[in-house]
């Protein structure tokens, strides 16, 4: 037990296996130094120079330390932790002097491999952990030995490591789950990506960019068709020329549907988007946590949502919305900022005087979409300060949000009260698993449009300019050459179906894995045929579990240790002892091969040739030295055909 | 006070007899509690679990149960590095006080797994660390200082290993009958006594030419005039005529003669003496107050008698 060259390699593994993950995210200045900090300890054992003074090192530590509080101005929360954990870890390495410094180095590296897990608990991260677990494991076996070879080391650190998997997934299965925080969680612990709750020009168009999954859905009955699939977000109100705002309701009022049909349930796995916004298809009627119906018929979380969530909602597909709005929310509803876009304001004018009924001026506008040479893409032209203006009658080239905002403009303009509903539109099947995965590229915008007596009906002027979008997805209504990401271009059938599989995987490891809640287990368990489950009955039943296991190595393991190596020959040689012995003729266990043969042919004479005949074979094979596979075979059929 | 109780403790705790013959490490036999280290991983699992809680990490629950489950395992690894090993102790050869008492142990591992980093240790530390090859007898020497002459006890010694991670400490302990005889420690050099006067009985055989004593075999280099012709033409083969001279001199070893120095000196002069009596091929006794040895010349002579010395006034036979 001496720190030797090859274990202080072994450690630097152990370091840089469980640090390396943490570079993307680390001040680069961190991982420069660690890194420099790790190859000048190889360097001092390959050279075997003695290691730098304490002083030094206390030196280096406090100006480390400095530097860290200077760049994140604080010395507490997740990243600094981490960041403290691995430049402590590297010139911890530097004043390595006992064996008691390297297993606090050990115990280090597995607790930094756990802070990984705030940035990435997928599949590969979880083989990765695997690995890295593995080499901490052999390192730490070397720790305690010191003389084992290389490879020996490996394959106990593997056994013992195959052991624990089995084990850890029973009691992941059964350890009764305590509904976290314990304590608060620091802001820092979330990314955020996803639909905000504002809409400019362009804003959109970015999210599309985007292949990261939005949310997975499964459908417990038939799914609708495709182009019924708008799945509502953030519904905008406000509008200052350019930027579209959720702004405030004027009405605390529960919505009101009327003549609901067509029911459809289905399971929405959102990811972590720090937005409180719970996503379903319109019109929702009923979801399964609580959660807040707006009176724009949005659905809301009570807190953010920064761990994947987990819902089931139902949403009626037919239906009269809210047919009495209250005043207050009318004029919100027609509101226009003044000042701005005079020639659409004329032209929605135009059709006002023109066409008597709200139905008709809906119509003209969709229709004027549809036919005067607008264009979907994602990259428009720029548009000046009179934007939907400069969009209706000069650019005509732009993304879901344009043709929204500006048609629920010239539904305002025209008197029409109407709001912009943002979402996402769509999804794509996956039939490996069967569900949908609506990525932030089928981000989506419509519009909403009040008419009487029909309460909020939808309209999508997207679907008047590019209707493959609504139809098909986004890759059907894009030339092939836009700049969309790799998955969401159609590709060949094999990459498809690599992509789907890969999906549908990624979605039972969410689902069962990182999703594996309180509900969750609950639902497996009963699934399994437990009945009134609870946290003691769950400790027992993992206690039992594991002891059951234990057991089953103990009996593997513990079998090496009593395996005597009997040869062929012997084992043969004792199968005829036994033979004789049945008849009581036992073999005295001083007595030699020959001499119990001799007097076994005494009185068992009618077998004197049998007998001596695999005497003298057993004799040849054993003493004389004569290893001939023909004899052995004979031998062992002699045996095998012996009969008292 | 704490460390006297805990070792009382441990005595009455894990009192067994003295054993004989081939022992057998089974469940019964083997112990096993977590080192300090042990408590201190636990610690830090408790911890991980906590984050895992707290931010919902299930690859942390992972990770943590993964850890815990290898310790665990690991525990059932360093029971295994012990099991079914058979342990019997050998020959242990006599030493001088002040040297070292090598205590051999016959372990055989008939197992097809190899142990690793077996220590076999004694209360006051004294260790030695090995690992045991599958299927192979292997012999162990524990050094143990012989301070005091007479029978050196190997006392209960533990045989331990903290194998595969150092979490969990697995121990037995083995107390065998086997003892190790330390002389006492020779004396600096001094010269021996003159031949007593009153005893002639105590010659010592010197090889000279005075009385014929036998015949041996020729060794090329004898000389021509002590062969025994006579014999060759007897046709018994190429003898030489042997002689024995009488030295006339007779040496005992007397306690009573001794001057009035502290006994334990005197016992390590008369060791001294034997050492130099025997190594000058000098026949001579010796003579204690309890016993008395006969005037010799041979190896068995000269092993009794510093076993006499040895147990002088020990009272153990």
């Amino acid at each position: 037990m001496k720190l030797t060259a090859p274990l202080i390699y072994g450690l630097i593994a152990c370091l840089l296996l469980v640090s390396a993950p943490h570079a993307e995210h680390l001040p680069i200045w961190v991982s420069a130094l660690s890194a420099v900090l790790l190859a000048w300890r190889a360097y001092l054992t390959a050279t075997a120079n003695s290691l730098p003074k304490r002083w030094m090192l206390l030196l280096v530590t406090l100006i480390c330390v400095g530097f860290i509080a200077l760049s994140f101005r604080t010395l507490f929360g997740r990243e600094v932790g981490v960041t403290l954990l691995i430049l402590l870890g590297s010139l911890k390495l530097l004043e390595l002097r006992e064996v008691r410094d390297a297993t606090v180095l050990i115990y280090l590296c597995c607790f930094v491999i756990i802070t990984n897990f705030f940035y990435s608990q997928s599949i590969p991260t979880a083989i990765y952990m695997l690995f890295t677990l593995l080499v901490i494991m052999a390192t730490w076996v070397h720790l305690q030995t010191g003389n084992i070879k290389f490879m020996p080391r490996l394959r106990i650190a593997a056994t013992i490591l195959l052991q624990a998997i089995p084990l850890s997934i029973l009691i992941f299965v059964l350890f009764p789950r305590v509904q976290g925080p314990l304590w608060g969680m620091p802001q820092d612990a979330y990314g955020s990506s996803g639909l905000s709750d504002t809409m400019s020009p362009g804003s959109l168009s970015k999210l599309t960019l985007s292949e990261a999954v939005a949310f997975r859905v499964t459908f417990t009955g038939k799914p609708p068709l495709q182009n019924q699939l708008y799945w509502r977000g953030p519904v905008l109100w406000d509008f200052d020329g350019k930027t579209w705002t959720r702004g405030r309701n004027a009405t605390l009022q529960r919505p009101k549907l009327d003549r609901v049909s067509q029911p459809v349930s289905y399971t929405v796995t959102l990811e972590a988007n720090n937005k409180p916004w719970l996503f379903a298809l319109d019109m929702p009627i009923k979801i399964s946590i609580p959660a807040d119906f707006a009176p724009d018929f949005q659905v809301l979380n009570k807190s953010l949502v920064n761990t994947r969530l987990r819902y089931n909602v139902t949403s009626v597909m037919d239906y009269l919305a809210n047919l009495e709005e209250p005043p207050q929310q009318m004029k919100r509803a027609l509101k226009l900022p003044e000042g701005f876009n005079p020639r659409t304001r004329q032209l929605a004018a135009q059709w006002r005087s023109q066409y008597p009924s709200d139905e008709l001026i809906i119509k003209t506008a969709l229709a004027y979409f549809n036919q005067n040479t607008f264009e979907y893409t994602l990259e428009p032209p720029p548009l000046g300060i009179n934007s939907v203006d400069d969009f209706l009658f000069e650019t005509r080239k732009g993304f879901c949000e344009y043709y929204a905002s500006s048609f629920v403009f010239l539904m305002r303009a025209a008197g029409i009260p109407a709001r912009v509903v943002t979402g996402y539109q769509g999804g794509e099947y996956n039939s490996y698993g069967d569900y949908y995965v609506l990525r932030q590229s089928d981000a989506h915008a419509w519009a909403e449009v009040w008419l009487q007596d029909r309460g909020w009906v939808r309209f999508d002027p997207t679907a008047a300019v590019a209707p493959e979008r609504i139809r098909n997805g986004l890759s059907a209504a894009m030339p092939n050459n836009a700049a969309l990401p790799f998955f969401a271009r159609t590709q060949s059938p094999l990459l498809l179906n690599l992509r789907l599989n890969l999906d549908a995987f990624t979605n039972q490891w969410n689902q069962w894995v990182l999703g594996y809640d309180t509900e969750r287990q609950f639902a497996f368990l009963t699934r399994l045929g437990m009945e009134d489950i609870t946290w003691q009955k769950l400790a027992m039943n993992m206690f039992g579990g594991v002891a059951l296991l234990v057991g089953i190595f103990t009996l593997f393991m513990l079998r090496r240790l009593q395996l005597r190596n009997t040869d062929e020959i012997q084992k043969h040689y004792q199968q005829f002892c036994k033979k004789m012995a049945k008849v009581g003729f036992e073999r005295a266990p001083h007595e030699g091969a020959q001499d119990f043969a001799n007097r076994a042919t005494g009185i068992k004479s009618q077998y004197a040739t049998a007998i001596q005949n695999i005497t003298a074979q057993y004799i040849a094979l054993r003493y004389q030295n004569q290893h001939d596979a023909s004899l052995l075979q004979s031998f062992k059929s002699a045996v095998r055909s012996f009969k008292l | 006070m704490i460390k006297s109780f805990r070792q009382r403790f441990r005595n009455w705790a894990f009192r067994r007899t003295v054993e004989t013959g081939t022992v057998e490490l089974n469940q019964r036999r083997i112990y096993i509690l977590p080192t300090r280290q042990g408590v201190g991983f636990g610690f830090v699992l408790v911890l991980m679990l906590l984050g895992d809680i707290n931010y919902n990490l299930s690859l942390g629950y992972i990770l943590t149960f993964l850890l815990a489950t290898a310790s665990g395992m690991s525990m059932l690894h360093a029971f295994r590095n012990m099991a079914q090993l058979e342990i019997r102790a050998g020959h242990v050869e006599p030493v001088f006080a002040g040297e070292q008492a090598y205590f051999v142990f016959h372990f055989n591992n008939p197992g097809t797994l190899t142990r690793h980093q077996i220590h076999l240790q004694d209360d006051a530390g004294h260790h030695t660390v090995f690992d045991l090859p599958a299927q192979q007898h292997t012999e162990i020497r524990l050094a143990l200082p012989a301070l005091k002459r007479g029978w050196l006890d190997s006392e209960r010694l533990t045989l331990c290993t903290d194998f595969p991670f150092g979490l969990f400490h697995a121990w037995t302990y083995l107390h065998f009958d086997v003892r190790c005889l330390v002389y006492p420690k020779p004396s600096n050099p001094q010269p021996l006594p003159d031949a007593s006067a009153q005893d002639g009985n105590g010659k010592l055989p010197v090889t000279g030419d005075e009385d014929f004593s036998g015949l041996r075999n020729y060794v090329a280099g004898d000389a021509m005039p002590r062969i025994a012709w006579k014999a060759l033409a007897r046709e018994q083969g190429l003898q030489v005529k042997q002689f024995v001279a009488q030295q006339g001199r007779t040496l005992w070893l007397d306690w009573a003669l001794l001057p009035n120095i502290a006994q334990e000196r005197k016992l390590e002069l008369l060791t001294r003496w034997v050492l130099d009596a025997d190594a000058q091929g000098l026949i001579c006794g010796l003579r204690l107050p309890d016993s008395e040895i006969a005037p010799q010349n041979n190896p068995s002579h000269r092993t009794e008698c510093l076993r006499r010395l040895a147990l002088f006034g020990t009272g153990a036979p």
